[in-house]
């Protein structure tokens, strides 16, 4: 077999990309070049598009109108709880609304700005696809998750209120008795629309990763941003349908008579429940089952922004790429099996199975930890607003995590299940994930979206505010958590000392939604007053920025030859090539065979 | 290819191991069959991929010997060039009105659930014009 | 053109030895750790109850042992990140060595902490064994009954100390000796969570869990429901009264006579409850056949008039 290396790159003239004829959805001539295609405008633009562009900006702006909705929410349970006996909000509203705030939160922004919103707009771009393997679907995804959100919303307004029970609903006090009325039951109807949205974008995310690379765009070339995605959607398949399931069974234990999560007025015989009865503990199996990987659906989308966001500004590849993807699929797998730590507190699960796995993902994580340091490391850092905002989720996660492998052993979690201990945990990582790396996300490609930059002197208002904000509201949380203060509590005991860790959280909640004033000007004034951005603003690596900001219609009408994990970057920088599988290419060098495609080792590899 | 077949094959060893070591030893139903499940997932498109790039990198026999069939996609190729792309990539349906349609015709049915059966006038329609209208545009390639 | 492959270009400059450093401070760290441990009692809590039982004294070693984990690997890793934020800004334009990959640091960093967390495992399973062990034979048992929004305490002579919300009822257990506690609620999910035992437990319909106390000291222990459980979940207060095992006799039987010559001193469970649990009751130590619903009288609540110190 002799070794096929490919010609060298400096002088090769990019191809042109030969569009496919213009399937005539829209009626009009196939296009030549980037003309932008004619078609409806405004409003019906916008309702029949399948464009994945306006599909993933559509997700991302609804998902952020209602991140700042939920952040209202919070900003007045945090006012609740600034005094031990406050008179602000009811019972029942107190309990309505953090409902309402984890919902929104996680089954509404997060993950529809992730895998609806992000993912959809970039991952194309990033693979040098046109578009998504099944635009239609897409577009489907896209409403169900608009209308499941307004479902969600109307449970404000029905006959008594919204859900009560928490974004979780354990039964059974998610059941007809406990928690009565239309509001639970829209809050089922949400959850189905949006689970179903997140469903079909899964199947479109692995069809399109699957099938519709560029030529070239191996799959270890993809960028990490993409192969995270990859995972991301295989997790909604596990995930969701799951979820649903759950649901359709709930909806009946509510409506249609059966008994499948109540066990009340059940036949004992010999300790153990007949069969006919019900079980409170296979809701919180199935729900966990389904709530453990999506909180790594959540999770992975901006672990790949950060690993988009962390080259760019260190002016280095990413270091140990293929340890990135061995981990990302270690956490993939891991996250299915951990499901039950969630439920060490039953004495009802097998303890030390679950502790183990729990345990294990720390490994994953921690490799990824290590490579972003080593992408870091020995680089030219350059600390624009989307590179600090990365930085702090640096910082917030390392914590998140660590505090996650104590809540991973059980003693430890008998101590602090339930308490705000946990509280602090989920929102170090949540918060570090979906809101210091989304919105570091948010910074990096607004450029590629709109063809404009966002301020950075504004951008770093935001950042120094959210990240001082974020410690002041959560660090007290770890302590009272400690300190016996359980979480869902509207009102507390006066005398034990844990009003002024409750005061000083509050201030530092109305800190961060001080600094998200600064983003909504930013964005307005990047409208008023654009600067252009131009196709690579950033220097950066990846496909995406080898097209204009934004990019036309079907995405690309010039590829660069794609050789490495950073096809632009090989482009505009010969001197400083990507080898595949291969040592750093020394500065200066131009080291012809660096883009040796064809080499008998690479060949193996791929 | 060969990446996406491991890949999937991989995770539905690992759940099938995961499960089995959970079934033996916690007793309890329902984690087994959604890791029986997962299993599944892993194993349905691995083994499709696992199958056809066993087809792609086999070979043709003939009475005279055997020739090596065509090999990967020209997205799996580490050499290819972007001319080997050239051509239709896809069928990528432009502006469609149905998945709005669709949608609200979900909307209306699931909301059927909760206001009352009589949503489902409204909502079953909708999604049956959808699905029509989505396959007749499917197949005349136009807006319908 | 250079076709060969098979190793980095002449001048690739060597990974720098600072980076090899990482697996000894580590090491370094484990040792420290493990010599912490060692002197046990001197640590700092660390924000941790130190525990009034004998399991909770367990899992607060364990606490102390992760959280001593957590400095040391999270201290590593925040130092690492911040020596390359503040060591490797950008100073020129001069293009940085495009380092893709170095195998051996991977696989330190993949195997250093595998063996940390088979650590913390082992650590783990130590403990968990001993906190949810249950004896054969225990002192003494009671039944604990959740509801909507309050506790009910069924002591194995008939006694019951039931109390809703701020009216919050008192269990009385012997020190020293080994408590079982059979938990099960009446209607929807609680939590029965001592703070200073460093332990909750789910209390569920449909099955009874089980688990021990050994009280270190005589003392008053606040608890409180921590599982959403509806309306006053946030009011759903107990105390746990930790007596002599002498005044612990002495009360119950004063308070069982209490009960059956008052009926009427009881609380009330609320009415629309599911008091029926139509199964076996699990039978207490040294008593045969099951609670029933005699006895009457609450004195729980009161305090400590009826106790024998």
């Amino acid at each position: 077999m002799t070794d096929v290396i490919a010609p060298p790159v400096e002088t090769h003239e990019p191809t042109e990309l030969h569009l496919p004829p213009e399937v005539p959805g829209d009626g009009h001539e196939p296009d030549h070049g980037g003309h932008e295609a004619h078609g409806p405008t405004g409003i019906l633009k916008w309702l029949t598009s399948t464009d994945h562009k306006v599909i993933g900006l559509s997700y991302m702006i609804t998902s952020i109108v209602i991140f700042y909705l939920s952040g209202i929410t919070a900003l007045i349970l945090r006012l609740q709880l600034t005094s031990p006996h406050s008179s602000l909000l009811s019972f029942g509203q107190y309990n309505a609304l953090f409902t309402m705030h984890g919902s929104l939160m996680l089954y509404l922004f997060a993950g529809p700005f992730a895998f609806g919103g992000l993912a959809n707009y970039i991952v194309p771009l990033q693979i040098g696809a046109p578009d998504m393997a099944f635009p239609r679907l897409n577009a489907l995804s896209y409403w169900l998750y608009l209308t499941g959100s307004i479902t969600m919303l109307m449970t404000i307004f029905v006959a008594g209120g919204a859900a009560q029970f928490g974004w979780v609903a354990y039964a059974p006090l998610s059941s007809a008795t406990s928690s009565p009325g239309a509001g639970p039951d829209l809050w089922i109807m949400a959850l189905a629309l949006t689970g179903f949205s997140a469903i079909f974008t899964g199947v479109n995310l692995c069809g399109t990763i699957f099938y519709l690379r560029a030529p070239g765009m191996t799959m270890f070339r993809m960028p990490i941003f993409t192969w995270n995605m990859l995972v991301t959607g295989i997790l909604i398949l596990i995930a969701f349908p799951v979820l649903t399931a759950a649901l359709i069974m709930l909806f009946a234990d509510r409506h249609f008579g059966t008994h499948i999560y109540t066990a009340v007025g059940c036949h004992l015989v010999n300790g153990l429940p007949m069969r006919s009865c019900g079980s409170p503990l296979l809701w919180q199996n199935l729900f966990w089952f389904f709530g453990h990987p999506e909180v790594y659906i959540l999770a992975l989308p901006f672990f790949g922004i950060v690993t988009e966001v962390l080259p760019v500004f260190s002016k280095k590849p990413v270091f140990g790429y293929k340890g990135m993807v061995f981990a990302t699929m270690a956490i993939a797998a891991l996250s299915t099996g951990v499901w039950a730590h969630h439920m060490f507190t039953t004495g009802a699960v097998l303890l030390p199975f679950f502790s183990f796995l729990s345990l294990l993902i720390a490994v994953p994580t921690g490799i990824k930890f290590f490579n972003w340091i080593g992408t870091m490391w020995h680089g030219q850092l350059q600390f624009t607003t989307p590179m600090l905002f990365c930085l702090g989720f640096l910082f917030a996660f390392l914590m998140g995590g660590v505090t996650g492998i104590m809540l991973a052993s059980p003693p430890i979690d008998f101590a602090t299940h339930d308490t705000y201990f946990v509280v602090a945990h989920f929102h170090q990582v949540l918060f570090g994930t979906a809101v210091f790396a989304g919105f570091g996300g948010v910074y990096y490609w607004y450029p590629k979206m709109f063809g404009r930059m966002l301020r950075e002197s504004l951008g770093k208002w935001h950042f120094w505010l959210m990240f001082i904000g974020f410690w002041i509201t959560f660090m007290p949380q770890y302590v009272v958590g400690l300190l016996g203060m359980p979480r869902r509590v509207a009102s507390y005991p006066s005398n034990l000392g844990w009003q002024s860790y409750n005061i000083v959280s509050t201030v530092g909640a109305f800190i961060i939604a001080a600094s998200f004033a600064f983003l909504l000007v930013n964005f307005v004034v990047s409208w008023r007053k654009p600067i252009p951005a131009g196709d690579n603003p950033w220097d950066a690596q990846t496909l995406e920025w080898a097209t204009t900001s934004p990019p036309p219609h079907h995405n690309f009408t010039h590829l660069p030859p794609i050789r490495s994990e950073r096809p632009t970057w090989d482009y505009n920088h010969p001197d400083a090539l990507t080898v595949p599988h291969g040592k750093g290419a020394h500065n200066g060098h131009a080291n012809g065979s660096g883009n040796g495609s064809g080499n008998g080792r690479v060949k193996e590899t791929v | 290819m060969r990446v996406s077949a491991v890949f999937l094959l991989f995770l539905g060893l690992f759940f099938g191991l995961i499960g089995l070591v959970y079934w033996f030893w916690a007793y309890e139903d329902g984690g087994a069959v959604m890791l029986l499940g997962a299993t599944l997932l892993g194993f349905l498109p691995g083994g499709y991929y696992f199958f056809w790039y066993r087809r792609f990198h086999g070979h043709k026999y003939f009475f005279w010997g055997k020739i090596p069939v065509a090999g990967e996609r020209s997205s799996d190729r580490v050499d290819a060039e972007m001319a080997d792309g050239a051509g239709n990539i896809d069928a990528f349906p432009g502006t469609s009105i149905w998945p709005f349609v669709m949608g609200m015709g979900a909307f209306m049915t699931v909301l059927a659930l909760v206001f009352g059966a009589w949503l489902l006038f409204i909502g079953v329609p909708l999604i049956l014009t959808a699905l029509t209208g989505v396959t007749a545009e499917s197949r005349r390639g136009g807006n319908v | 053109m250079d076709s060969s492959l098979t190793g980095p270009p002449p001048d690739t400059p060597e990974i720098p030895a600072r980076s090899r450093k990482s697996p000894r401070r580590l090491a370094a760290g484990a040792v420290a750790l493990g010599a912490l441990l060692l002197t046990g009692c001197q640590l700092p809590t660390f924000g941790a109850y130190k525990g009034a039982t004998t399991q909770a004294r367990s899992t607060f070693h364990l606490w102390q042992g992760f959280f001593i984990a957590g400095i040391v690997v999270g201290g590593i890793t925040l130092l690492l990140i911040l020596w390359a934020v503040f060591r490797y800004r950008r100073r020129s334009d001069e293009m940085p060595v495009q380092t893709q990959y170095h195998t051996l640091t991977e696989i330190t960093y993949t195997v250093v902490p595998i063996l940390i967390v088979l650590g913390l495992f082992v650590a783990t399973v130590l403990v968990e064994n001993k906190v949810t062990a249950v004896e054969p034979d225990p002192a003494t048992s009671l039944h604990v009954y959740a509801f909507q929004w309050g506790w009910e305490f069924e002591y194995p002579n008939g006694v019951k100390v039931i109390g809703q919300t701020t009216d919050a009822p008192t269990m009385v257990i012997p020190t020293g000796q080994t408590v079982r506690i059979y938990l099960r609620s009446y209607d929807v999910l609680h939590g029965f969570y001592v703070p200073e035992f460093n332990f909750s437990r789910y209390a569920s319909p449909g099955y009874w869990t089980s688990f021990d106390f050994n009280v270190l000291h005589d003392g008053v222990y606040r608890g409180q429901c921590t599982q959403l459980c509806g309306l006053y979940h946030s009011l759903m207060f107990f105390n746990v009264r930790s007596v002599s095992p002498s005044a612990y006799a002495t009360w119950l039987r004063v308070t069982g006579a209490y009960q059956r010559a008052h009926p009427n001193s009881i609380g009330q469970l609320p009415a629309d409850l599911h008091a029926n649990q139509n199964g076996t009751v699990p039978s207490y130590s040294g008593n045969s056949g099951n609670s029933g619903n005699s006895g009457s009288g609450n004195t729980g609540n009161t305090g400590g008039a009826l106790y024998g110190d």
